[in-house]
């Protein structure tokens, strides 16, 4: 809230201005009706790797983040290119491969990256797109200094988060939206049907059917998955609700099977079809690949998207932008060393204590290594495993984030935050919701955003002009 | 609709039934306990046995203590048809169809599991019990009641009435089968005290034993009450209440659908088997093996609901 010198930041005055006029036990009771909302909702995630099946809730964080329009816009500006170069690029590299060609991206960095599909090579998606769906990571470190930290174009997840912690601060604080202009995010699963109604295979006729594909109740974004197809009024099937019928991928029903012409997969690609990929998987569909590749069914995200949110591929990325658009990035990357690269390594290790250290493959905050916040152990352990694999990492300095206000304790402090904002692409134009989701850090000075590592989220607010 | 979400709706409603009907036999053996010393164990046991869960049981205990069945029934993890496990499996399924569900009616699932996993976490005291056993009627009744008051009358709501009284007809019978031997018109027990225990149980496992007697035109007889349970259709746990429900919800589907199936016939034959009968004509044919008969017809109905809807794959 506060901007530099200790003043508050235009944006949040007319907030604070309704912020000091609240009792803050009243404050502390409404954080507590929005947990009791959230878990009779049931917006609850299963966490990995826990000894029981628990579900927890994220915890909600009531004051919101918010932007000016005229830092969105500069924010949407920047995104909006971006995505556009990331699917030039897709189609690119499983096409004509120019960009390689041109020595602009290294040949071996795709030849040998696993999230690269041999499968797609030659191939060409419905209506070009490849990634229907983003979740662009941006920081901010200063007025107006955005980063992309990740590009997330295989199955981001957290737009009902987005959405849910808006409605909750509509039912919490109505008051506040009369007296303040923000642009609403309510028309997301609208526009998220349309989207990807508008990228559906030739023969699909004026209203395709769509249906997100889920790996079940136990995966930890199942609520998501229910929740937009709840809202977009889509089938919400699993592998084994689904299996080909007259080359096309139909969903098992009770008067038969219906076809499917688009489907918003939350499965990895490695599961999705086990005649192609992974042998073992019972979450995808055997022989979607080959119904896919015949044009008969519309899969978003496309595989091998995975290709262009490589940490190794995100170091190339002002590089790509510039390549496909002609113009130099809006938005601004964070410098990164790749590990695999002997003089980056040497300085990598030179200076861990100082870097975040990411596996070049992984999401979700696990297996990374925050220097600052390291003990002197882990730095040694992390060491240790970078030189046996350092093709595995990248490393990338700890951005002094700017932080925004949290209630806790009855008063306000300072976190750090991370923004996503989901972006639709369509051959009719890429849409991107004014907003998307703040997850802050809870922990004082952490730098982690991540749910599954403890970190909560809040609403997004862009105002209106 | 898809195939799966028409099984996840009737498991789910079966499980939430079985919920209740677990809780109403407690209930009865409860007071039982508490009012006849003479055979507590006895009761408890064909408590245990309405369940289904005997075999399990008897694995894990020796004897049929009111604390032992009471923790077996309503909170052991370990036997699929507890109050505790049957309450999840009912949530897991509705978060299966959640966007079947609407809002109301998946708040009351989901609040129901999370007030019994709490409640449930530790052993219930004797003195809790009454309150306990109350809680769970109440948040059947929620349930019930959101289901009543918001849901659309479409294939959804059949599939979720089909599950409650494929389960209800089940336990009705199940109950009649423990205790068919009480029912039967031996005219050395008439009028015996040990047959008024047992009827009030019987009446109380389906909490019909004040309609019982607001109907009561007649006296209480093994054929009265064997009548009652079986044949008459005001009572919603009757057999013949629950086939006739069935019959009338797969009726509005073959009719949504356009489509009849092998599970129509079935349960218009089990149905036919009900209507137009007495009682004594039940007696004649044997009550034993009508009900034996009854169950497993009842049973096979479920099975062929199942595979022509393709309730999974």
């Amino acid at each position: 809230m506060k901007g530099v010198e200790g003043s508050t930041r235009p944006a949040y005055a007319a907030y604070h201005d309704w912020f000091r006029q609240q009792d803050p036990d009243r404050l502390t009771k409404k954080s507590l009706d929005a947990e009791a909302f959230f878990r009779r909702t049931g917006i609850t995630f299963n966490v990995y790797g826990q000894a029981e099946a628990q579900e927890r809730l994220i915890p909600f964080d009531l004051v919101p983040r918010i932007l000016a329009q005229r830092e969105w816009s500069k924010l949407a500006k920047g995104i909006e290119q971006r995505v556009a170069a990331i699917n030039a690029f897709l189609h690119d590299i499983y096409n004509r491969q120019e960009i390689l060609r041109a020595g602009r991206v290294p040949k071996d960095l795709i030849a040998n990256n696993e999230a690269f599909l041999p499968q797609m090579v030659g191939f060409s998606p419905p209506g070009q797109v490849y990634t229907h769906i983003v979740g662009t990571d941006i920081v901010r470190t200063g007025e107006g200094d955005f980063f992309v930290l990740e590009d997330n174009a295989r199955t981001p997840s957290g737009v009902s988060y987005m959405l849910e912690n808006r409605e909750t601060m509509l039912q919490m604080f109505p008051e506040l939206f009369s007296k303040i202009k923000v642009q609403p995010v309510s028309d997301y699963p609208k526009n998220l049907r349309r989207s990807l109604a508008a990228c559906a295979p030739a023969g699909a006729g004026p209203k395709p059917t769509i249906a997100v594909l889920t790996p079940g109740i136990y995966n930890s974004a199942y609520f998501e998955h229910s929740f937009l197809a709840d809202q977009m009024g889509a089938e919400l099937v699993e592998g084994h609700d689904l299996r080909v019928v007259d080359g096309h991928i139909a969903m098992r029903t009770t008067q038969g099977y219906k076809q499917i012409d688009v489907l918003y997969r939350r499965v990895d690609d490695e599961f999705l079809d086990p005649l192609t990929f992974n042998p073992d998987s019972m979450l995808g569909v055997p022989g979607i690949m080959d119904i896919y590749r015949a044009g008969n069914i519309t899969i978003a995200n496309a595989p091998g998207s995975g290709i262009a949110d490589d940490k190794a591929i995100y170091s190339y990325m002002p590089d790509i932008v510039e390549f496909y658009t002609g113009e130099k990035a809006i938005l601004k990357n964070v410098e990164t060393w790749r590990c695999g690269e002997p003089e980056a390594l040497k300085y990598v290790l030179d200076n861990l204590k100082d870097l975040v250290v990411k596996e070049v493959h992984g999401s979700g905050g696990y297996g990374m290594l925050v220097g600052p916040a390291a003990s002197k152990k882990e730095l040694e352990a992390f060491r240790e495993k970078l030189v046996a694999k350092p093709g595995n990492y990248i490393a990338q300095p700890t951005l002094s984030l700017s932080t925004v206000p949290i209630f806790c304790e009855s008063e306000l402090a300072p976190r750090h935050v991370d923004l996503r904002p989901f972006v639709l692409v369509s051959p009719q134009g890429i849409n991107i919701v004014p907003g998307g989701l703040t997850r802050v850090a809870l922990t004082e000075g952490s730098l982690v955003v991540n749910s599954s590592q403890g970190g909560g989220t809040k609403d997004t607010w862009v105002l209106e002009d | 609709m898809l195939g799966k979400t028409a099984g996840g709706l009737y498991w789910m409603f079966r499980y939430l039934e079985r919920a209740e009907n677990i809780a109403r036999l407690i209930e009865a053996g409860f007071r039982i306990a508490l009012t006849r010393s003479t055979d507590a164990e006895g009761e408890w046991k064909s408590v245990v046995t309405t369940a289904g869960v005997e075999a399990a049981y008897a694995q894990k205990y020796e004897s049929y203590t009111s604390a032992h069945v009471v923790d077996y029934l309503l909170r052991d993890t370990s036997n699929p048809s507890s109050v505790l496990s049957v309450i999840a499996f009912a949530r897991d399924n509705a978060r299966v169809v959640r966007t079947a569900l609407t809002t109301e009616v998946w708040e009351a699932v989901n609040e129901t599991w999370m007030t019994l996993t709490s409640l449930l976490a530790h052993p219930v005291r004797e003195t809790d019990l009454p309150a306990m056993l109350n809680t769970i009627r109440q948040q059947s009744a929620l349930v019930r009641g959101a289901l009543h008051g918001t849901m659309l009358r479409n294939d959804i709501y059949d599939f979720s009435r089909i599950g409650t009284f494929i389960e209800r007809s089940d336990n009705t019978a199940r109950i009649l089968d423990v205790k068919y031997y009480t029912l039967l018109p031996h005219t050395s027990f008439v009028g015996s005290s040990l047959d008024n225990v047992q009827w009030e149980t019987v009446l109380r496992s389906v909490s019909a034993h004040r309609s019982f007697r607001w109907l009561g035109e007649s006296e209480m007889t093994a054929a009265a009450i064997a009548d009652f349970l079986i044949l008459d259709r005001r009572l919603p746990r009757s057999l013949s209440f629950c086939t006739s429900q069935i019959v009338s919800n797969l009726d509005y589907l073959a009719e949504d659908y356009g489509e009849r199936h092998p599970c129509h016939d079935m349960a218009e034959a089990l149905h036919s088997r009900l209507r137009h009968r007495t009682i004594d004509s039940i007696f004649e044919e044997g009550l034993h093996e009508f009900i034996t008969a009854f169950i497993r017809d009842n049973n096979a109905l479920g099975m062929q609901i199942e595979s022509d809807f393709r309730f999974s794959g």
